[in-house]
């Protein structure tokens, strides 16, 4: 008997001092108490309505990146009809997912189902309802899911890059929600939600595109008149901004005739860097690389363009007009009157990747350090006085046994700490609240087990077996109570985000643990208590 | 120390004053909803914007009020908060409604309060900055070029030092906002940085230090999911309720006279069956509901966030806990009682889980309670339901769903019987008649 009591008191020993170990052992055993502490500081992760930051949930436009493709087709088969002499209409983008061609000549239709057909695997096609001689691309659902898949998991990876280069403590960038393209930024200790989202959408889209017109007009209208009052076909007024053209800061706003479609967008660059601007020597400007994919479009293209022009375009704003001065594979430059950091800064942008498709903001959230620190200092005197609340109780109403639930409550919260800080969850308010409730919860198990002994006690069982009975005919009890909460919680836990899943978290683990303690621990406290004392001695309870 | 030393209560003889308490509740909740149209809803919910500025003064809810009229921001909320555990600190909650405007940034709302705020205190010097919104590493950068020390060039850690600790100070010994720079002297740092900071850096009137904004298509997702996660987890409870009490069953003995049509019968067999379940089921409603009236109620204090919507749902687990205990009391005295009338059983059982249930959910009552008073304005709406939903579901055990198997008993006639079933260790198919 008494062996096993050993045993078993061993094997609380070791989870004792694991869980000890996991709060304050870490990273470096303490060699002092101000070490003790920074330890313990650094192991509990604290949520942001404790430490204060920024939690924003973004949207990205899926569809623009979807809509580029179809753009990017709609050029690719003109281009093809148009060397195979097929003399339909432009094609006209009908949704972001689809293409209208009409006016198919009727007698050339096999070739154009032929050349339609080189696109068959992502595209589908199919007559346009109510025209003799329409026909639809559609493309295909596994090509949008595609798309879509890989939009997001660029957005994901580029706003993890450039979150990262914040230099915040452990920022976190996750994909969010049912499917709806949403995503989570949590930056902690970033108080100003202004410049994190400055950081993360600057330089959203990259694109660069044919620009038939260099010449930079002072209103959309000049622009408009000087072409005779209208556009050249397949062509859109985009604003620059004051570097744009050569570099000297102009008064108002320049537009510029410029192509719809991209030959190159930011899914396409691989790498950025600065570099002096040997042409203008105060000045620096951005060498990047496109991918080798990429450079096989780009090359074809500016080869057939010298002495023309490209336009380099961030954001919808055109930030260079170029010429191209020969053929160009996968490398170019953005000049502009950047200084030495605001080259590191593009460059940076650039390199984090470019964004496939913009992003638009559906809830932030900031909280100031100083809120934060009320809220620790809140949950900490809560817990702590209901902490002593019970305890008191405990020992006033079952005397030396209330001692051993005493010991099993602490248990119990050094247990669940520690799980928090192994499983690096975080602490939020409500989570405070959660080990809370765990106090208030977890004493019951005490009190049933307690209650029962009494009563057995009363019934005139010797001590021995009123506490082996007390225990036993509670255990099913004590699982019935833990259970329901439980289950309770575990859905809330998996179903819900944010400060509602950590509470849920804090009060599974703590319900669990208790589990442990009050039955386990607590029964060899008392085994341990009856060996040592006389055979009929009183049971204190 | 004993508080419960042979309890002898009639319970059953009691409850109508249990049930008229809870028909009370009920109704002055459906009034409360009636009135005043439902319970608030938090900004998870209902979406928008919600500012907790902090003044350096204190200042007056009507005044913040007529300066934020007019600027198009739509329905504006104002509220102080108080702390009782921080009365120095001068907060004020203000509040926006959603707008589904896309082509307004997200937050443009929350800039044009901070700037109707900031109008209405004195301009500040040119060239100063803002004391309260700095950063540490922004102070330190001014710092290193004003050298108030003399440290020269290699002064970039102690001045990173010396910012973080006014930094500290501010943010902890001052909570968050300065009103005069000439405080900072009880800093702990030399008067000639002191003398620096007054040089290059203004006290803020405001410091703004909770931000939230939910944008219409957030609310909606979250709404989706409060619905969601209720839906699972009470399917989980029923489920969980449905296997508990499986064995046992309320069974009408074999016809005497009476008989109603066969339908109608094989209802209420059904119904014999659940009788425990159905009632644990009933009084947990009955607690929810009486919670959310009480929400109505108040609803100018507190409001129904996700957060507290998970307060309900422990709840929900909670008090089917203080039910279950008696129920399964009440088969156990079934077996050993067998010749006395039901109510007396119930009665019985009841006395005897009353230390029990008095005790624990005495004990979590004053925990909730402590949370309540000591926890802070963010939980407060969270402790209020937790700390209704444990007296309510307390004695919703013992004052509905005791009372309300003893009744369908009764109603059932004198030759209902009780089976109990193998559920909770007892032998299976027993047998006997419990007289009404």
């Amino acid at each position: 008997m008494n062996s096993t009591l050993k045993w078993k008191a061993i094997s609380v020993a070791t989870v004792v001092l694991i869980c000890l170990y996991g709060l304050i052992g870490l990273p470096d055993f303490p060699k002092s108490l101000s070490m003790l502490k920074q330890n313990f500081t650094q192991r509990i992760k604290l949520g942001l309505d404790l430490q204060g930051g920024t939690h924003m949930i973004l949207q990205v436009q899926v569809n623009e990146a979807l809509r580029q493709d179809t753009a990017v087709l709609a050029d690719d088969i003109m281009k093809k009809l148009a060397a195979k002499n097929i003399s339909s209409d432009q094609p006209i983008l009908v949704s972001d997912t689809q293409l209208k061609i009409s006016n198919v000549p009727p007698d050339r239709i096999a070739d154009f189902r032929a050349t339609a057909g080189d696109y068959a695997q992502t595209w589908d096609l199919s007559p346009a309802p109510g025209e003799l001689n329409g026909y639809l691309l559609t493309m295909r659902q596994s090509q949008i899911v595609a798309v879509q898949d890989r939009t997001m998991t660029q957005s994901v990876e580029t706003i993890r890059r450039r979150v990262d280069e914040l230099g915040l403590t452990e920022p976190v960038v996750t994909p969010y929600g049912q499917g709806d393209n949403e995503i989570i930024v949590e930056l902690p200790g970033e108080s100003d939600p202004i410049r994190a989202r400055e950081v993360i959408q600057a330089g959203g889209q990259l694109e660069i595109r044919y620009v038939p017109d260099p010449t930079p007009y002072p209103s959309q209208a000049a622009a408009i008149s000087a072409k005779n009052g209208i556009l050249p076909a397949g062509t859109e007024l985009l604003p620059g901004t004051a570097a744009a053209s050569g570099g000297q800061p102009e008064a108002g706003e320049s537009w510029y005739i410029v192509d719809r479609v991209p030959i190159v967008t930011g899914r396409d660059l691989r790498d950025a860097e600065p570099a002096r601007n040997t042409q203008r020597p105060p000045y620096f400007m951005v060498n990047f690389r496109l991918t080798v994919e990429a450079g096989r479009r780009f090359g074809p293209f500016t080869e057939s363009h010298i002495n023309q022009y490209m336009g380099i375009i961030l954001d919808h704003r055109v930030q260079t007009v170029a010429v191209i001065k020969g053929r160009i594979e996968d490398s170019g430059e953005l000049e502009g009157s950047y200084t030495e950091e605001q080259a590191n800064d593009q460059a940076l942008i650039l390199r984090a990747g470019a964004l496939p498709a913009s992003i638009k903001y559906l809830a932030e959230r900031t909280v100031g350090p100083s809120l934060g620190a009320d809220s620790i200092r809140h949950g900490f005197q809560a817990s702590i006085t209901s902490l002593l609340v019970v305890l008191i109780f405990m020992v006033v109403y079952y005397r030396s046994a209330g001692v051993n639930a005493v010991i099993a409550l602490l248990l119990n919260l050094v247990i669940l700490l520690a799980a928090l800080a192994y499983f690096e969850a975080a602490l939020s308010l409500p989570g405070i609240a959660g080990v809370i409730l765990t106090i208030g919860m977890g004493v019951d198990s005490n009190v049933l087990i307690f209650e029962r002994i009494r009563e057995e006690l009363r019934g005139g069982k010797a001590p021995a077996s009123a506490v082996d009975l007390g225990f036993k005919r509670a255990f099913l009890t004590i699982i019935d109570t833990h259970v329901t909460t439980v289950v309770s919680a575990a859905f809330l836990g998996l179903m819900g985000t944010g400060p509602v899943r950590g509470f849920a978290i804090t009060l599974v683990i703590g319900l669990v643990a208790n589990l442990f303690t009050s039955v386990y621990v607590s029964r060899l406290i008392f085994d341990w208590h009856l060996a040592k004392a006389p055979r009929q001695a009183e049971l204190s309870i | 120390m004993n508080f419960f030393k042979q309890v002898d209560l009639n319970w059953m003889g009691k409850a109508k004053y249990f049930v008229s308490l809870s028909l009370t509740l009920l109704a002055i909740g459906v009034v409360a909803t009636i009135y005043n149209g439902g319970p608030t809803y938090g900004i998870d919910f209902k979406g928008g914007t919600l500012v907790t500025v902090r003044f350096a003064k204190p200042l007056n809810e009507d005044s913040i009020r007529k300066d934020l009229e007019g600027k198009g921001l739509g329905q504006i909320t104002v509220q102080t908060l108080h702390d009782i555990t921080n009365p120095s600190v001068n907060d004020v909650v203000i509040g926006l409604e959603v707008k589904d405007d896309s082509e307004q940034s997200l937050d443009a709302g929350k800039m044009t309060i901070i700037q109707a705020l900031q109008q209405s205190f004195p301009a500040p010097e040119a060239g100063k900055q803002d004391f309260n919104t700095v950063t540490a590493s922004e102070l330190s950068d001014a710092l290193v070029q004003r050298d108030p020390l003399g440290l020269g060039l290699s002064a970039g850690d102690r001045y990173k030092q010396v910012a973080q600790q006014l930094i500290d100070f501010r943010n902890k010994n001052r909570n968050g906002i300065v009103a005069d720079l000439g405080d900072l002297s009880n800093a702990g740092v030399a008067p000639q940085v002191v003398a620096a900071v007054r040089a290059a850096y203004y006290p803020g009137p405001l410091v703004v230090e909770d931000a939230q904004i939910v944008g219409p298509k957030v609310g909606g997702e979250l709404r989706k999911q409060a619905v969601y996660v209720t839906l699972y987890a009470l399917g989980g409870m029923l489920l969980y309720i449905a296997l508990r009490f499986a064995g046992d069953a309320l069974l009408r003995a074999g016809g005497s006279g009476g008989e109603s049509s066969g339908a109608i019968e094989w209802f209420l067999r059904l119904i014999d069956k659940g009788i425990f379940g159905i009632a644990a089921v009933v009084a947990v409603f009955h607690d929810v509901l009486i919670t959310i009236g009480l929400f109505s109620l108040f609803h100018r204090y507190f409001e129904i966030s996700l957060t507290v919507i998970a307060a309900l749902l422990t709840l929900v687990g909670y008090s089917m806990n203080d039910t279950i205990v008696i129920f399964d009391r009440i088969r156990e005295n079934i077996r050993l009682m067998r010749r006395e009338p039901f109510p007396d059983i119930v009665n019985r059982s009841i006395n005897q889980t009353l230390s029990r249930t008095i005790l624990t959910s005495g004990l979590t009552f004053l925990t909730v309670l402590v949370l309540f008073v000591m926890g802070g304005p963010a939980l407060r709406s969270f402790s209020f339901a937790l700390v209704i939903g444990i007296v309510v579901g307390t004695y919703s055990s013992f004052g509905i769903a005791a009372p309300l198997v003893v009744a369908w008993n009764h109603w059932r006639g004198p030759k209902a019987t009780l089976v109990t079933g193998s559920a909770a260790g007892n032998k299976p198919g027993q047998v006997r008649r419990v007289p009404a």
